[in-house]
């Protein structure tokens, strides 16, 4: 006979409840505990780097959101094109990563950021050489396995929950 | 204040107030509103704090932890936003009762507070029906609501309001009958007495008592499982709906201190009040107040509200049946047995309270069928 219809599924259900009171809560408290990012993340900025950018324009193209603008001019004396402009408007950026994953000299990468609310749509626009890699700005690891590879070893997980703040 | 007259008129009165209480009537009656106002602001907060922590580390969650250490002024800082809040009557109210709602159903709740004792005789008035008095005067908080679903001009309010008018008249006769079963018990109908006569906490004497009462006491002051007054997915907030600002904390006030009073009314009649070793007893009853209100947001976490036809059907086909049969067994043994021990009482009731569950849970299962009308 089952005793669950007989009150016992209540009490069972009561006794998973009190033992949920003393686990760790599985909540990270977030401004003073973050979750580790995947090193493989898609953040919502792009960094690219001037230097291996040839102009070709592949990433402007291959954008579904058509958030890329390129202007590039000729160079007559180095025989090639140069970058006048390069703007991505992350407000329409939908973090697909086709962009990278289309860039054929491997000049442009995902970075990790992931906080990046503005007051002005037009702070969300990146120019130039506002999206030069940089120390506070590193490279994802996304569609680029060799930079992964370089990258430390981390868990997806924090390690405990404290009440306490720092 | 007659009341108050009579209870302190009355023999044991002059005897459990302390003969040196300095000025007599007057200065008793002051000294006790103060304590039960403060007693029951603060037990509110606490109560509003164990809830809402409580709650959250049983869904695997904090619960509000920003407020001051521990989060624990956190219904500091809400009484103050809602206090703070704009006042907004709707054009379709009944003006004055919409205004006079919230203080209609926060009275009774502070009366109720009269005739519970603290510790031995420390209490405002020792009636000697205060069992009595708490019923019939925590039933006056239905009013308050009812006039504030009526006054809201909101068929979800009124809607609210009338499910609560349900249950509270379906769930007083069963509460009322596990009262009855204490009292045959204890001989009394005083609070004072009862606790002093519960050498053994009656919980144990009348563990199906307890039970029924608790059941009961908690579809009267609407908490969940049986919220269908306020049922958040269904009615918005039911009968608080259209309030905001001081009114609204009066009825969240009202909500918390409700559950206080029932859980102070459940250590009384069931957990020996203020009785216990050590601690002091004010104390004592505190804790075990604390204690069964806890219960009360334990029972909640877990289970899901019912629907009306459930609540109806509870009432009048589990409890209310179980209640009468757990009187005319009570009432049985203490005819039959005068003398003998309550321990025996105490097997005697835990085994029949189980093998009656355990019955009228084949009869009746509350998720299955449903109720035509």
């Amino acid at each position: 006979m089952k005793f669950e219809n007989f009150g016992l599924g209540i009490a069972k259900g009561l006794a998973v409840a009190v033992s949920y009171l003393f686990r760790h809560a599985v909540v990270s408290q977030y401004p003073e505990q973050r979750l580790n990012i995947s090193r493989r993340s898609r953040g919502n900025e792009l960094i690219w780097s001037r230097e291996r950018c040839t102009g070709c324009a592949t990433c402007a193209k291959a954008c579904p959101q058509g958030a890329i603008e390129i202007v590039t001019a000729t160079d007559a004396v180095e025989n090639k094109y140069t970058v006048k402009t390069y703007r991505v408007d992350t407000g329409y950026c939908i973090q697909c990563g086709l962009c990278v994953e289309a860039c054929p000299y491997d000049a442009l990468f995902m970075g990790y950021s992931y906080e990046r609310a503005k007051y002005r749509r037009a702070e969300l626009v990146q120019t130039n050489d506002g999206m030069a890699e940089s120390p506070d700005r590193p490279v994802s690891g996304y569609f680029h396995p060799d930079i992964a590879a370089k990258l430390p070893k981390q868990t997806l997980l924090i390690e405990k929950v404290v009440e306490k703040r720092k | 204040m007659a009341i108050a007259d009579v209870a302190l008129s009355t023999p044991l009165a002059m005897q459990v107030t302390p003969a040196d209480w300095p000025g007599g009537y007057w200065w008793h009656w002051l000294f006790f509103t103060i304590v039960i106002i403060a007693f029951v602001l603060v037990m509110v907060m606490g109560a509003i704090y164990i809830e809402r922590r409580g709650m959250g580390r049983m869904q695997n969650r904090l619960g509000p932890n920003r407020t001051g250490p521990f989060g624990l002024f956190q219904p500091v800082a809400d009484a103050l936003k809602v206090l703070l809040k704009e006042n907004i009557v709707p054009t379709t109210a009944d003006k004055i009762v919409h205004w006079l709602a919230p203080v209609v159903a926060f009275t009774p709740v502070l009366l109720i507070f009269a005739v519970i004792p603290f510790q031995n005789g420390a209490l405002l008035a020792d009636l000697n029906i205060g069992i009595l008095y708490i019923v019939a005067v925590s039933s006056i908080s239905t009013v308050g609501v009812f006039m504030a679903g009526w006054g809201s001009g909101n068929k979800y309010s009124l809607l609210g309001a009338m499910r609560d008018i349900a249950a509270v008249v379906s769930y007083e006769i069963p509460l009322v009958l596990a009262i009855i079963g204490v009292v045959i018990v204890s001989g009394s109908l005083s609070l004072n007495q009862i606790v002093n006569a519960q050498d053994i906490p009656y919980i144990l004497v009348q563990p199906l008592g307890f039970l029924l009462f608790f059941i009961a006491a908690c579809a009267e002051i609407n908490r969940s499982p049986f919220d269908l007054t306020e049922a958040d997915s269904e009615l918005t907030a039911g009968f608080h709906t259209e309030y905001s600002g001081m009114k609204f904390a009066m009825f969240y006030l009202v909500e918390y201190a409700e559950a206080i009073a029932m859980s102070a009314v459940i250590t009384t009649l069931f957990l020996s009040g203020w009785r216990g070793p050590l601690l002091p007893p004010w104390l004592w009853f505190i804790l075990k107040t604390l204690v069964v209100f806890f219960v009360m947001v334990w029972t909640r976490t877990v289970l899901p509200r019912v629907r009306i036809d459930q609540l109806m059907g509870l009432a009048w086909k589990f409890v209310f049946p179980l209640a009468l049969i757990n009187l005319f067994v009570t009432a049985a043994e203490v005819i039959i047995w005068p003398d003998v021990s309550q321990w025996y009482f105490v097997i005697a009731n835990i085994v029949i309270g189980a093998v009656l569950v355990f019955l009228w849970s084949r009869i009746y299962k509350p998720g299955l069928g449903r109720i035509e009308v």
